[in-house]
């Protein structure tokens, strides 16, 4: 039952895990939240140019079972977003971490590295 | 907050093939098994998989005033059913709130059987003692003696027929007949709770273990409760608790079709319901299907031409088979019309709806 929780990436105790990537923070949801959630049929995702607040919501995710409100990691703008998952939802269960959601541009980039090493996170699971 | 649940006879069993268990209406059930929602609704509607059913409730009435008894417990006229026929009924309060709904099987001229909502044996037994006092009829709950397995699927009728007894191929639509599978007698019912047809086995509870091993082998798989909903509200059969319940009664539930009001011995609930049939119900249960793209959920709410909130929903989900999304729910009467678009309103979104009549997904013939 080893939840997949790859070092290279941060994360949200709200299980969300987040990559710099240059100036931006790549986000997306874990393989343990992926694995809660279940069979993954539709992602709600906020357009280029919306601002997110760290710790509030900015989509949802629906199972079969039920809808997830995901929470951003830091705050910043939204400057991309996965219309990928859109077409393909299960993908996410596929492999979480190459089904990425949203790229933040943050507005104090230093705020990702506030963010939970892969080992602080795995504690929590 | 330590809650007591109840174990079926089948726990291990679903701890063995992976199963998420989780707590359901007072019992530890397995919500999915290793393949996932999806694919155990899909595997019932392609060919059969199997439930544990367990925990429904099982409420016996013997004696001579067994029928009479019954009879005035519930609202369909029960007398029609010949011994080896069963029917789905509700069973109300005074006031035309639903207590459960339920299936009455004919065992015998003096031996009917109400198998009833987990949740509720506790409520029921209660209810049909006070109401069903007076009758030459001894009222017993017998759930703990037997184990249910649903089977289910296109697949499922011959599969059982292989197992226990090729002559229950030849039990209708809501009967019920014995077989065997392997050393355990078992009954069973030809119906369930899915939209396909199949079998429901009761199993003295000490067999219950065989014969899902037995069913396994076969072929069989284990389908948890996440797809027993889905499938149940394709095929638009309601869910005690979430779309009726004592506060809702059968007419404007849409099960006015096992309300009897004639036969004789007149139910609990008779001058209520006769009311709601005369005067016409305020409130109707309505079945929808999610026009805008979005998934509806349980407990979002309706709105009508204003903005105003002027109903709930009561059940709404994934429909895997017939796609996007499906649901019920409750608004004024003036409201419910086939064809008519609803505006359904969860976490700030407002979704589109239509008003379908009948099943979501029927299976074909």
């Amino acid at each position: 039952m080893s939840s997949n929780v790859p070092t290279d990436l941060r994360y949200t105790k709200d299980h969300e895990w987040a990559r710099r990537e240059g100036d931006l923070i790549v986000v997306g949801i874990t393989a343990h939240a992926v694995e809660q959630l279940g069979d993954i049929t539709l992602v709600t995702l906020p357009n280029a140019g919306t601002k997110v607040t760290e710790g509030e919501r900015f989509g949802d995710v629906d199972s079969v079972k039920a809808v997830s409100e995901l929470f951003a990691p830091l705050g910043g703008e939204v400057v991309e977003k996965n219309g990928e998952l859109d077409a393909a939802p299960e993908s996410l269960n596929e492999d979480p971490y190459a089904g990425w959601m949203i790229k933040i541009r943050p507005t104090n980039p230093a705020d990702f590295d506030a963010l939970l090493a892969a080992a602080d996170y795995e504690k929590l699971l | 907050m330590a809650e007591t649940l109840a174990n079926t006879p089948l726990h291990d069993a679903h701890v063995e093939l992976g199963a998420k268990m989780v707590a359901f209406g007072g019992w530890h059930m397995p919500i999915q098994y290793s393949a996932g929602i999806l694919a155990e609704h899909r595997a019932v509607r392609e060919r059969c998989g199997m439930f544990d059913v367990s925990h429904m409730g099982e409420i016996d009435f013997c004696g001579r005033g067994a029928i009479a008894c019954v009879q005035r417990l519930v609202t369909n006229d029960i007398a029609k059913l010949t011994d080896g026929r069963a029917a789905y009924t509700v069973t109300c309060h005074d006031h035309g709130g639903i207590v459960d709904d339920c299936i009455v099987y004919r065992i015998g001229p003096e031996h009917l059987r109400i198998v009833v909502n987990a949740a509720n044996i506790a409520k029921d037994f209660a209810h049909f003692r006070t109401h069903g006092a007076g009758f030459d009829c001894t009222i017993e709950d017998v759930s703990s003696e037997w184990a249910l397995i649903a089977v289910q699927g296109p697949a499922a009728v011959g599969l059982v027929a292989e197992l226990a007894g090729s002559s229950l191929r030849d039990v209708p639509s809501f009967g019920f007949a014995p077989g065997r599978i392997g050393d355990v007698e078992v009954v069973a019912a030809r119906t369930g709770y899915t939209g396909e047809d199949g079998f429901e086995l009761f199993i003295p509870t000490a067999g219950a273990v065989s014969v899902w091993h037995a069913l396994l082998k076969a072929g069989a798989p284990a389908i948890g409760l996440g797809a027993r909903d889905t499938l149940r509200l394709e095929a638009r059969l309601s869910l005690y608790g979430n779309d009726i319940d004592d506060t809702t009664d059968p007419i404007s539930a849409g099960l006015g079709w096992v309300v009897k009001l004639d036969k004789g011995i007149a139910c609990v609930g008779h001058d209520a319901l006769a009311t709601v049939r005369g005067a016409g119900s305020t409130r109707k249960l309505v079945g929808f299907r999610v026009v805008d793209r979005g998934i509806i959920r349980d407990g979002a709410d309706i709105l009508d031409d204003a903005g105003a909130i002027v109903g709930r929903v009561s059940s709404g989900g994934v429909a895997p088979t017939v796609g996007g999304s499906v649901g019920l729910g409750w608004v004024p009467a003036a409201m419910a019309q086939t064809g008519r678009t609803l505006q359904l309103q969860q976490r700030g979104k407002t979704m589109a709806a239509e008003q379908v009549a009948g099943p979501f997904y029927r299976r074909p013939k």
